[in-house]
């Protein structure tokens, strides 16, 4: 309990020393201690229990502190990139934005933490709220554009998901003698006597809603925009916390449903959302010009192996789950990567940047991991979580889903491998005068490798614990038991 | 009392209605606060009047009825030069679209069975209405401040609903989303003065340079 | 027996009093004294007194159309309760037949005003056609609210005694149907803010320039009948809006009357205040009152389930 409360506290705490420090070294300084705390702080959560008390608003269950401890470790590894981004980068490390880091870590702790359909609401809210500042950071009429759509149709899809919380709590209400409470573990114990009108209601809204957070398709509109235009260690942020926290929510709703004997409805839905975002994802980034926009396509089409594994259920849920692990570790390289490209070419456009082995060896070489990572190739973990979900995918029955899902991931591949191999292969491209020719340090190269090492481990060894945790996540009705 | 919570609930959808047919910032802004202002009073209207009622109502008129009207208002004396607006869709179609929601609405809410003892069966139509017409309002118009009265529309529908039908809610978790709905609107509040100053307009129609 | 003749007899004389106060409303709200009250039975009585020239490129049709619009709208007349006196001719469905008779008036009408050949009646033709299309639908959606609420299907049954009744059980549907009916009212008569009867502007005329070539007696019967049907629409309204059912039947007309005479002034009010709307604003107005119509529909439905 103490160490829940003090994982909200600690990045609050922070943020509010970030705007006392005055100069940069200090803000990082903060910022870097308050993100390890925050890590040390989870790896304790491990050793206590999994099990949230009945009736509790909040609680660490296998779920949350799964991808707690995801983001939590993600957030350290950015913090430090961050210490070289903001050294190179003109606009310095203003408080604001790092304050908001701590912020939107707090807002998904709280989201992880939450165990009441209501308060995950308001945590979601505020991850909107709290990540917006972060897209502003280079300001200019392209930042701004992306900003008011994150703002815009983020609240849309918060507004839909609170209509459906809502809803849930109906489909308690209008049943009588059954007790009337919006807590997870609650609502799942009485699932089977629940208003199945309401419960359907709710779960489309509700899948909407989260889905617009996540980056689903047809909600993705956002997405490109957003990431390509928001700096890449934010983008990682984004791509890897954020959406894992929304994730959480559609894997509840779908628990839920299944609990609820409406598992044929939910299945469908989410099956059908996750094939059209890996589709449209696919067809997408083939051709794309913009790296950037080519990552963020990349993560709407995770989002949508995500949604079909939830789908699917049984073997694939593990395999979800898995996966949503792995894809906040490759997008955490992928973006990182192409923070350290972008800062030293300065251009978004892949047309302009060739043979970045000469230049950028570390980041290229990184870069094409990260290719290789995101898109299922062993050893890394992606490849035993992909196939897992195929696994899944093919038990379940039916041959045209398991055949489209491999079918998109073949044109990712192909799309992205494209773009990636042309920009890291051939001649260099001279500098431009008079600017300062391109560097790797320290601080921006040693978070991507400590990543690449937590893929490749996941990949070849899965740690007990880790192991253990993911078995007792995916244990829920639909899971794999 | 039945016919003041329906005529409440009923004006709540006209005013919805209304925002769609009209051209001019300032009397979309004043339909919000009137429909605040009126749903302010539903939870004294359905509940025993308690603590919990005479918080919200204070609450909700503050906020939504003053404190953001006087922001909007401000953000368009200082942003808008135009200060009418056409829709994407032209205020003919607006309207078809807002009947065939309403009615879609009403049919949804026919289909969902509701507790026993609930004040007035108009109640779920009137949130679903007002929703649907908000998210109506949110794409069928170009201007900026004219999507954040559509969000805020959609937060009334949500409002109606929160307040009325569902008991269980503590009492923590509605105030956050009040204060939730508030800063929202602070934060888009701020990117619309910047959007003006970086474009000298705030016509989302012409934020268009972020494609593929 | 009596009361029919009464029902006619006041049918035929009261409508030019109420455009009478109409238009004093206007004067007094403009500052000026005003036409005396019965001035409209003196034009009436001018007119009828006068020759008529007809245009050479017309046709029979132009010389019928003022006259079917005064019998039509006679005859739409005595289907509807006035004064707490019951309509001489009641039956099942009627109020379909109330709408079309109004909608054969207008029809005549556009047809009087195409054949002078004109391009200017022709305009004014196509105008009125499309709003008096468009305000079709909101019309039958208020008639379809009355007729399921109350079952009856006829103008006398939902106008007689059982309204005070309807109006405890579905309220709230009615106060829009009342709403829309107003709208109604104003678009059907040609008033502000739909129509300007004053001008005499191209741009602004709709009902105006259709009637533009008739005179005399022809003029006189077009007057006339949309005197009528501006205090048919009041009739109905202000019946809607005062369900008495006293029983005594000085007294309900007694409140008939002044109702009538309150609803006359409020539309003179609402001709001085507001001014008129552009024309493509217009479908927006009469698209507001299907709208109105619909949500009335729906309320209904709701009701009448939860019941």
């Amino acid at each position: 309990m103490l160490s829940m409360v003090l994982a909200l506290l600690v990045p609050l705490s922070g943020a509010g020393f970030i705007f006392l420090a005055r100069t940069r070294p200090a803000r990082l300084l903060v910022l870097l201690l308050t993100t390890f705390a925050h890590v040390v702080l989870t790896g304790s959560l491990w050793l206590g229990p999994r099990v949230p008390a009945a009736g509790a608003l909040l609680g660490v269950d296998a779920q949350g502190l799964l991808f707690l401890s995801v983001i939590s470790v993600l957030y350290c590894l950015v913090a430090v990139h961050l210490v070289a981004y903001t050294g190179r980068d003109p606009r310095g490390a203003p408080p604001v934005f790092l304050a908001c880091h701590l912020f939107s870590l707090a807002a998904m702790t709280l989201a992880c933490f939450s165990q009441h359909w209501g308060l995950y609401w308001v945590a979601m809210e505020a991850t909107t709220l709290a990540s917006a500042p972060l897209l502003f950071y280079h300001h200019g009429p392209r930042s701004l554009e992306a900003t008011w759509k994150y703002i815009l149709i983020g609240s849309v899809g918060i507004a839909l998901a609170l209509m459906g919380t809502l809803f849930l709590g109906m489909a308690a209400a209008a049943v009588p003698h059954v007790e009337n409470s919006l807590v997870f573990s609650t609502m799942l114990a009485s699932a089977d006597k629940l208003s199945v009108d309401w419960i359907k209601i709710a779960a489309v809204f509700l899948i909407v809603g989260y889905g617009t957070k996540m980056g689903l398709a047809p909600m993705h509109t956002w997405k490109p925009d957003a990431y390509g235009e928001a700096p890449p260690p934010v983008a990682a942020l984004l791509s890897g916390g954020l959406t894992n926290a929304a994730f959480l929510g559609l894997l509840r709703v779908a628990t839920l449903c299944n609990a609820a004997g409406e598992a044929a409805f939910v299945r469908s839905i989410l099956v059908a959302l996750g094939l059209a975002s890996i589709g449209i994802a696919a067809a997408s980034m083939v051709g794309q010009a913009n790296y950037r926009r080519m990552l963020a396509y990349s993560s709407v089409e995770h989002m949508g192996i995500l949604t079909l594994a939830v789908g699917v259920g049984g073997l694939a849920t593990f395999g979800g789950l898995l996966h949503a692990v792995n894809n906040a570790f490759n997008k955490g390289i992928l973006f990182l990567a192409a923070g350290n490209i972008l800062q030293a070419c300065r251009t978004s456009e892949v047309k302009g940047i060739t043979g970045l082995f000469r230049q950028l060896p570390f980041s290229a070489v990184f870069l094409v991991i990260g290719f290789f990572a995101a898109t299922g190739f062993p050893p890394f973990g992606t490849f035993v979580s992909e196939f897992t979900i195929l696994r899944g995918l093919i038990a379940g029955g039916g041959v045209v889903v398991p055949a489209l899902y491999l079918g998109f991931l073949a044109v990712v591949f192909i799309g992205m491998g494209a773009i990636v191999l042309g920009m890291v292969q051939g001649a260099p491209v001279a500098t431009p005068e008079g600017a300062k020719p391109a560097r790797e340090t320290f601080a921006s190269v040693l978070p991507i490798v400590v990543l690449t090492a937590l893929a490749l481990l996941l990949g070849l060894h899965i740690p007990e614990a880790l192991g253990d945790l993911l078995k007792q996540a995916s244990d829920v009705p639909g899971g794999f038991r | 009392m039945r016919f003041l919570t329906d005529s409440i609930l009923i004006g709540t959808i006209l005013i919805s209605v209304f925002m769609l047919s009209t051209a001019r910032l300032g009397m979309t802004v004043r339909s919000f606060a009137l429909q605040s202002f009126l749903l302010a009073f539903l939870p004294s209207l359905l509940h025993e009047p308690g603590f919990h009622q005479i918080l919200i109502l204070v609450g909700a008129i503050l906020i939504k009825s003053y404190l953001i009207p006087r922001f909007l208002f401000r953000a368009i004396r200082e942003v808008s030069i135009r200060r009418d607006v056409q829709p994407v869709i032209g205020f003919g179609t607006s309207l078809l679209i807002g009947a065939l929601l309403v009615a879609l609405a009403f049919a949804v809410s026919a289909n969902l069975p509701l507790p026993v003892g609930v004040a007035s069966s108009l109640l779920l139509p009137a949130s679903l209405s007002t929703f649907l017409l908000g998210f109506l309002l949110i794409v069928s118009r170009a201007k900026a401040l004219l999507q954040v009265v559509g969000y805020l529309v959609v937060e009334n529908g949500i409002f109606l609903f929160g307040v009325s039908l569902v008991q269980q809610m503590p009492l923590l978790v509605e105030m956050g989303i009040l204060l939730d709905v508030f800063v929202a609107v602070f934060v888009m509040g701020i990117v619309i003065f910047r959007i003006n100053r970086e474009f000298d307009h705030m016509d989302t129609a012409n934020l268009t340079t972020l494609k593929d | 027996m009596i009361s029919s003749i009464l029902h006619l007899l006041l049918l035929l004389l009261a409508p030019p009093l109420m455009l009478g106060i109409l238009q004093r409303t206007k004067a007094l709200f403009a500052g000026r004294r005003g036409p005396p009250l019965l001035q409209v039975y003196y034009d009436l009585w001018k007119l009828l007194r006068k020759g008529a020239v007809y245009s050479r490129t017309t046709t029979w049709v132009f010389r019928a159309g003022p006259v079917v619009g005064l019998a039509a709208v006679i005859v739409a007349g005595l289907l509807v309760p006035i004064a707490g006196i019951r309509a001489p001719m009641a039956f099942q469905g009627d109020l379909i037949l109330f709408a079309y008779l109004l909608g054969l008036a207008r029809f005549f009408t556009v047809l009087a005003a195409m054949d002078t050949g004109s391009s200017f009646e022709g305009m004014g033709a196509s105008r009125e056609a499309s709003f008096g299309s468009l305000a079709e639908p909101a019309l039958f959606a208020g008639l379809l609210v009355l007729f399921v609420g109350s079952g009856d299907f006829s103008l006398s049954g939902i106008l007689g005694p059982g309204l005070f009744r309807l109006w405890g059980a579905i309220g709230p549907a009615l106060v829009l149907v009342a709403v829309s009916f107003v709208v109604l009212l104003l678009a059907e008569n040609c008033r502000i803010p739909v129509d300007d009867p004053n001008t005499h502007l191209e741009l602004t005329m709709i009902h105006e320039v259709m009637v533009l070539d008739h005179g005399g007696p022809d003029l006189a019967f077009i007057l006339h009948g949309a005197s009528i049907k501006l205090f048919l629409f009041a009739s109905i309204l202000v019946r809607m809006i005062l369900p008495t059912a006293t029983g005594f039947a000085p007294l309900e007309a007694l409140i008939w009357a002044a109702g009538m005479g309150l609803v006359a002034v409020a539309v003179g009010c609402v001709e001085s205040v507001m001014a008129r709307l552009r024309l493509a604003r217009v479908p927006t107005l009469l698209g507001g009152a299907m709208v109105l119509g619909t949500v009335a529909i729906a309320v209904l439905l709701t009701l009448e389930s939860a019941r």
